[in-house]
């Protein structure tokens, strides 16, 4: 038997969330004696994961299919899991592994487990911990049937080094018979997603204009952060939509989040809330969102956050 | 063309949020219960293209008794027809396995579901859904134009976004950016009196094993208070996340 693993990349190279998924996949095939393999579409170079504990990596090539086409990658995932008997299959909390999972649950006839946040708390019969209520609470939940799919949270187990054999073995990309066509991709390549990102920086209405958003992107910049907004900042037209995090938003787990001039709105802290550590500038003491946070500064942002780029510019030198 | 929105029934985000039953069941004891906000994206979309081109559109929850004031919201906004499949909704694939159920006697082109609920936040309800019924699966939709048969649709993606095509029937994941918040309808005098005499059956529930079920919840610990830095002092913010939090 053995643990499958869905590993996304791209342009070759396995995503951050490719390598924490491996990471927990190892552990979970560890508890359970049994080998962790990957399947990954296109991987140019597949030694990383060697670092990860992989033992077996099934890597897809789709030749002229360059878009994420959801059936056939649910169909080639589908027939690595009947050849290895797999009892369990991982995908990320990504935008993609979250489309993806339940539709591979349902050709698996698998349980299907979003949102676990720690290692199983038992394998027989198979529990995990999971949040819900947009994270202002956590369930554990358990089932009977003989196959499982679970998504991992973002940043919720972390990257843990592992040597693995990461033996490479082709696989095939399965058809599909559906009508559902990717035609085109519209994507930054230039700057850090905020899925992607371990620090995210954000601003709120506190900043009174978009011509004020250097300041958001001068602080991203230099901690190497992606930039989030709130609704009304969205709402507004101040920044795009895709900024936008909270509860009909975008959801962030990043390690760290600077929230700046934003006030708390409960919806806001909804999608944010599952994010380690909470820093939040603000001139209202009385802002929600001091008391969501870890740290704070109650004080102007147009003071404060030029010193914190400077400091931290300096910093880096 | 033949709509079927689902609805799920979920806590008010301002709710506080309890459990009872030594923490095995959640307390809906003083919660408001509203319509799952994806759900309402999708819902407004639906009443678009049955404003435009005369679309039907029904509308669905799994639940029961205590879900028909949002079923007649529905109605109110504008939903030609309600069905309420009688059960205690136990997972994700026991929704989407009624809801299936639901879609092979009728036959609907176009399937809304939301992006996730607000309460269990799962996600699987849509992709599930159209996998049971081998129907194609657009999840976190933000955009639908429906040309005859041909649609074209948006997802969006980890940094951007990507451009889909399909035929219909289809089943979507909505959320907002398929209308925004300004475009919800807010129900009038006129369309809550329609909506007492618009049909809402209840239909029983098929009898299947459960996949997943709950044993216990829990809340996360109590935070401490916020560390509060003078405005005057960055370095000593720097030095807190470097040093105590350990994230720089």
């Amino acid at each position: 038997m053995s643990v499958v693993v869905y590993i996304e990349s791209q342009k070759g190279v396995v995503k951050k969330a490719g390598l924490e998924i491996a990471s927990f996949g190892r552990a979970i095939a560890d508890a359970s004696q049994d080998s962790l393999v990957a399947v990954t579409f296109n991987l140019e170079d597949t030694s990383t994961l060697k670092l990860y504990g992989v033992d077996k990596v099934y890597n897809v090539n789709t030749e002229e299919d360059n878009f994420f086409n959801v059936e056939r990658y649910a169909n080639s995932i589908q027939n690595v899991v009947l050849k290895e008997a797999a009892k369990i299959i991982l995908v990320s909390a990504s935008a993609d592994g979250r489309y993806l999972g339940p539709i591979l649950a349902v050709k698996s006839k698998a349980a299907y487990f979003s949102n676990v946040v720690a290692l199983p708390t038992s394998y027989d019969p198979l529990t995990v911990k999971r949040s819900c209520f947009t994270n202002k609470a956590f369930n554990e939940s358990t089932t009977n049937e003989e196959c499982s799919v679970i998504s991992l949270c973002s940043n919720a187990y972390g990257l843990k080094e592992k040597q693995g054999l990461a033996e490479v073995v082709e696989a095939s990309y399965e058809t599909s018979s559906t009508s559902l066509k990717v035609v085109s991709v519209d994507k930054v390549t230039d700057k850090i997603t905020i899925a992607d990102a371990d620090i995210v920086v954000s601003g709120g209405r506190g900043l009174k204009g978009p011509e004020n958003w250097h300041l958001i992107e001068d602080l991203a910049t230099v901690l190497g952060a992606a930039t989030a907004c709130s609704k009304p900042v969205s709402d507004m037209g101040w920044r795009p939509h895709s900024e936008h995090v909270g509860q009909t938003g975008k959801p962030v787990a990043s390690n760290l989040y600077i929230a700046i001039g934003v006030s708390g709105a409960i919806q806001h802290l909804a999608g944010i809330n599952s994010s380690k550590v909470k820093v939040v500038i603000n001139n209202d003491p009385e802002a929600p969102f001091f008391k969501a946070a870890d740290y704070g500064i109650v004080g102007d942002a147009f003071e404060v956050v030029p010193q914190l780029i400077s400091k931290l510019k300096a910093l880096k030198q | 063309m033949n709509i079927l929105v689902c609805i799920s029934n979920v806590p008010d985000t301002t709710s506080k949020i309890n459990f009872k039953d030594q923490n095995e069941a959640f307390d809906t004891n003083g919660v408001q219960f509203i319509i799952n906000p994806n759900d309402e994206f999708g819902l407004t979309r639906a009443i678009w293209l049955q404003q435009k081109s005369g679309a039907k559109v029904t509308v669905v929850t799994i639940g029961d008794s205590s879900c028909e004031p949002i079923l007649r919201k529905c109605l109110a906004i504008g939903a030609d027809q309600a069905i309420r499949i009688d059960a205690h909704p136990l997972d994700g694939f026991f929704v989407a396995s009624q809801l299936a159920a639901l879609c092979k006697k009728e036959t609907y082109d176009l399937i809304i579901t939301g992006r996730e609920s607000i309460d269990y936040n799962g996600a699987m309800v849509g992709g599930m859904l159209a996998t049971m019924l081998s129907l194609p699966y657009v999840a976190n939709c933000i955009q639908m134009d429906v040309e005859g048969t041909n649609v074209s649709l948006q997802r969006e993606i980890d940094g951007g976004k990507e451009t889909l095509i399909s035929t219909f029937p289809i089943v979507l994941g909505a959320q907002k950016g398929l209308v925004e918040e300004s475009d919800l309808i807010i129900p009038n005098m006129r369309g809550i009196m329609q909506a007492r005499q618009k049909p809402l059956t209840v239909e029983s529930a098929i009898t299947l094993n459960q996949a997943t079920s709950v044993k216990i919840f829990e809340k996360p610990p109590e935070k401490g208070p916020v560390k509060l830095v003078d405005s005057n002092d960055v370095d000593g913010l720097i030095e807190l996340l470097q040093n105590e939090a350990k994230v720089l």
